[in-house]
Order: structure tokens, then C-alpha cells, then sequence
């Protein structure tokens, strides 16, 4: 049976499935099905300094292959997760977590992340660049290779952890901001996050998300995120986890043959709660089907040749 | 909650656009009268969360209203059909709060979980009365179910085409002694119940576009009392002290 296990950045994984942050809330819902311990990894729902409420209602809607969610980071603060969650985490999931973490000024994503350094279970920071920063007019830190790299270089200033930035695809060069993001000290990247887009209702003729738009992912997503990993394994070296409507092995080995390290699995476990445990399943069987006895041997397998 | 695949056995048209569907399967997951399944058709990303109406072990009955294509697809299943069933979900009544004087108020569909809390109800000893409130008399479903579990069953229509005219809130004012309600159906009619000035307390069952239906994707929450909830995993039933209505609607 072929070897699982991949390395980020340091950070031994025992296989490169990691539910995607968002989709998977701090475990304890998928914990009440299966044993966590068979996950790589898994990035816990994206946190923010203070608790946020989110958005108003609907904040989902369906579309062809996939759907749009503006939950708006609805998540109880760094705090009250490093009070709560982390132990409860610790009871449920022994490897390696990634902590994801949000923030809409350079001082709290440095204050964020600086506030995990003693929790030794948060072995990678995810940091997600998709926020709106309150000094720039709300200028979205993502969309910018600057304001990408300022985020960088203020996280890394304050942790010894591994900083993985989790890129928007709502730009127009992802491999821009990736190359500044590396060039600023990231030690890997994640991408893709959501797609911005909306639906409007026939009968009211608005927007169905409160929000009027909303983040696309599912399969929908799958080629344009996996177009963007090919693209951002060209521009830089630091390894990259890839994510965006995988919903089976065959799709995270075509993620790996593109450029991904590891691959993250987001709005597959939302309608197949156990997405996550079948697609591990089923890696064994997909390595020899491409002849591999390492999997690690597929990163950018797909460039070469 | 329990994955697992059920098969469809039979389906009944009951009105114009509303469906019994009576499914086969491990309803070991079913725990309370309210609770709902999360339900995976072919062709359609998100599952789509049914009410269940009554089950047995070995099945499970449900009444859908025709609202979109996917559940127009569910009602023209054919019987031996298997569906991919997320089962269990949510916290469902809780009857053993209802008091001497309990009174079951549906709306529309909003009336399906009620017919397996009241058979349990009645089960356990409890009397509730019933009031059930449709558009007219056309679109009224389950009468003779409900009227014979032995509960006293007062109707009314917006048209007045069958029992009271006006709302399920004109029959409850006419039983004054009902001083606890369980209740479910559309946003407007919940909050017509909940101001009743004659309720000592009552649970409401609310709706709401889900993402994943168990809790994981904070796409369903919802502003309570207690700060924000989801209507997926810490409701559907929401208890009456704890609803904040200017922010639901």
C-alpha cells in the first residue's frame, strides 16, 4: 500500500486530507460520526479576534454543482476558541491542527496569531487574506500583492508556527500576490478561498442571500481552482495546499499532480458528511491506479514530462 | 444523526402541490417528534431538510409541499427509489414540558411534525387540542388523521371555506384554557402565535436555508436570546423566552 503522509513546511501529515476551514466548524459535529484521527489535518472554522454574529438570513443558496454561503465569519473570537474549543479539540483529534485566522487590521491578525503560540496542537496558521481591512476603506487585504504581504510579514514577526496565507481567487494574478506572499517569509500557501458570485429569486426578484453575494464553492469550482494551483506551483517554491470543490480522491490526486502539497476538502463534507473518510479510503487504491508508492511523488507531478 | 439510504415505498398526492412520501429504513437516529431529515437527490448539490411526520422503526412518513425543482423531483420519486438520508437532525418537541393544557398550532405544511408529537402525546396520556391553519379548504390536508388520534381539532381558513375564517390564532383565542403552545409553521404565523397573550411558554419550530443540516456550517443561525443559534442543530425548536423577533424578520 502506497505511503500517505506529506510534509508542509515541516508539519508531518499522515495523509494530505484536510477538511477545509469553514466546513468542519472545531470538529466537534464530524467527531460525533467517525474518528477524527484518521484526517491529515483539519482547519478549524476561520477566527477572529472579537466573536462575530455573521450575517443576516439566507445566508445560502444552491446553484448548478455547487453553492454560495455569506455566513460573515460567524465565529466566537480567539479567546473563547482557545478556552473552549482547543481542549475539546484535544479530546477529539490528536495530530496536527490548522488554526484558521482572520482579522481587518494588520494589529489583529499579529494579535491573533501571537495568542496561539502556547497552543502546541495549532502546528500551521492559516491565515485568511479574503478580509476587509478597516484602515484601507475596506479594501480586501487579498486583492492587493502589498497589503498581502504587510499581513505576511506581521504574522510572521510574531509566531515561530508555520504560516500558510489562504489566497482569494477574486483577483486578477493569483501567482502575483502568491510570489508576495512568499517573498514577504510565508512558508506556504493555501488556495483557493470562495468565488464571489449570487443568485436572485424569480419570485422577489432580489438577491436570495441577505448579503447579496455570497462565496461560490463545490464542484462548480473545481477547474478554476485547480487552473490556479498550476499556476501558483509555477510562480513560487513553498508548498501549496490546494482546495476547492475536491470531492473525491481522483480530484485531490489531480490537486496534487497540479502543484498541491496537501489538499483541503470544504463543501463536499457539508452534503456528504463523511467525504473526508471515504476520499482517505480511497487514496490507497488511486496511488496505484497512477503508479505511485508515495504519494508525495504526485506534487506537481502534472508540470513535468 | 445517522447517514444512511432509505427506499422510497409509496407516495400520496394530499392537495395540489403537498405529498405523503413513506420511506423504509434505520430510524434508530430518531430520537423526538420535530426533528428532521436531510434528504440527497440526484442532480442537486444540497441536501434538502424535510420535517418528519411520524416514524416506526423499521420507517418514516413525511409530508412535502412542492416549493422548487428539487422538491418537485423528491414527490415524483418512484416507489423502490433510494435516497441518501441524513437522519435524526435537530432537537425536536419536547411534550414533557407541555403542561394540562398543551394546544399543537400548524400552519400550512408547518402542521406535518405535529401529527407524530400529538400521537406521542396522546400515547403518553396528554390531551393537546389541535388547531390547524390552511389558505382554504383546498388546500386542507390530514384532518382525518389527526381527528382520529381522539384530539380535539379546531380549523380554520384564510377564506373561511372551512371552519374559522381567519387564522390558527382566531381557534386558539376561543380556547382560553390553553395556555402552552407547540407550534410550527411560516415566520408570520409563529409570531402571531408567540404574541398570544394567553401562553404561558410554548416551543416553536422554525425554517431556514441550510448548508449542511448538523450544525457544521453556521449557514442556518439565527439571533436568539442566548446570542446566535442554529435552526439545524440547537432548533429547530426554539423555546418561547429565548426568540428575538425583530431581527428574524
Amino acid at each position: 500500500m502506497a505511503n500517505l503522509s506529506v510534509n508542509l513546511a515541516g508539519v508531518e501529515l499522515k495523509n494530505p486530507i484536510i477538511p477545509a476551514s469553514g466546513t468542519f466548524g472545531y470538529g466537534r459535529e464530524y467527531a460525533e460520526l467517525y474518528d477524527l484521527n484518521i484526517l491529515g489535518s483539519f482547519s478549524w472554522k476561520g477566527t477572529t479576534g472579537a466573536a462575530r454574529l455573521g450575517n443576516p438570513q439566507p445566508r445560502i443558496a444552491e446553484t448548478a454543482g455547487g453553492m454560495l454561503n455569506a455566513v460573515g465569519l460567524q465565529n466566537p473570537g480567539i479567546d473563547a476558541v482557545i478556552a473552549r474549543e482547543v481542549p475539546h479539540i484535544a479530546e477529539i483529534f490528536q495530530g496536527p491542527v490548522i488554526a484558521n485566522v482572520g482579522g481587518f487590521s494588520l494589529d489583529e491578525y499579529a494579535e491573533n496569531c501571537a495568542k496561539l503560540n502556547d497552543v502546541d496542537q495549532v502546528a500551521i496558521l492559516e491565515v485568511n487574506i479574503s478580509c476587509p481591512n478597516v484602515h484601507a476603506g475596506g479594501k480586501n487585504f487579498g486583492c492587493d500583492p502589498h497589503a498581502a504581504a504587510e499581513v505576511t510579514r506581521a504574522v510572521k514577526a510574531v509566531t515561530n508556527k508555520p504560516v500558510f496565507m489562504k489566497l482569494t481567487p477574486n483577483v486578477t494574478d493569483i501567482a502575483e500576490i502568491a510570489r508576495a506572499c512568499e517573498d514577504a517569509g510565508a512558508d506556504g500557501l493555501c488556495l483557493i478561498n470562495t468565488l464571489l458570485g449570487m443568485r436572485i429569486d424569480l419570485n422577489t426578484k432580489r438577491p436570495v442571500i441577505a448579503n447579496r453575494t455570497g462565496g461560490l464553492s463545490g464542484p462548480a469550482v473545481f477547474p478554476v481552482a485547480l487552473r490556479m494551483v498550476w499556476d501558483v506551483y509555477e510562480a513560487v517554491k513553498i508548498p501549496i495546499i490546494g482546495c476547492g470543490g475536491v470531492s473525491s480522491a481522483e480530484d485531490a490526486a489531480e490537486m496534487m499532480l497540479a502543484g498541491a502539497a496537501a489538499v483541503e476538502v470544504g463543501a463536499a463534507n457539508l452534503v456528504d458528511p463523511m467525504a473526508c473518510k471515504t476520499i482517505i479510503e480511497h487514496l490507497p487504491a488511486v496511488c496505484q491506479r497512477l503508479g505511485v508508492d508515495h504519494i508525495s511523488e504526485l506534487t506537481g507531478g502534472a508540470h513535468h514530462g | 444523526m445517522k447517514q444512511s439510504l432509505f427506499t422510497l415505498e409509496h407516495t400520496r398526492q394530499l392537495t395540489d402541490d403537498t405529498y405523503e412520501l413513506v420511506l423504509s429504513g434505520d430510524t434508530s437516529a430518531i430520537t423526538a417528534p420535530g426533528q428532521f431529515v436531510n434528504i440527497q437527490l440526484p442532480g442537486r448539490f444540497l441536501r434538502r431538510p424535510i420535517s418528519i411526520c411520524n416514524w416506526t422503526d423499521q420507517a418514516l412518513m413525511l409530508l412535502v409541499k412542492v416549493v422548487g425543482d428539487g422538491t418537485r423531483e423528491l414527490v415524483r420519486c418512484v416507489p423502490g427509489t433510494e435516497l441518501d438520508v441524513l437522519s435524526g437532525l435537530g432537537n425536536g418537541f419536547d411534550p414533557a414540558r407541555a403542561g394540562a393544557h398543551p394546544v399543537l398550532a400548524g400552519g400550512g405544511i408547518g402542521i406535518a411534525p405535529l401529527y407524530g408529537l400529538a400521537q406521542r402525546m396522546r400515547d403518553a396520556g396528554q390531551a393537546p387540542t389541535v388547531a390547524l391553519g390552511f389558505r382554504s379548504a383546498k388546500d386542507a390536508f390530514y384532518l382525518e388523521e389527526f381527528a382520529s388520534l381522539g384530539c380535539r381539532l379546531l380549523i380554520a381558513t384564510e377564506d373561511g371555506s372551512l371552519g374559522t375564517r381567519g387564522f390558527v390564532t382566531d381557534c386558539i383565542r376561543n380556547v382560553p384554557e390553553c395556555d402552552y403552545v407547540l407550534c410550527c409553521g411560516p415566520l408570520p404565523m409563529l409570531k402571531a402565535v408567540h404574541s398570544l397573550p394567553q401562553l404561558t411558554d410554548g416551543q416553536f419550530s422554525f425554517e431556514a436555508r441550510m448548508g449542511c443540516g448538523f450544525g457544521a456550517c453556521m449557514g442556518c443561525s439565527i439571533p436568539t436570546r442566548d446570542g446566535y443559534k442554529r435552526v439545524c442543530k440547537d432548533g429547530p425548536i426554539l423555546y418561547k423566552e429565548e426568540i428575538v423577533w425583530r431581527t428574524c424578520l
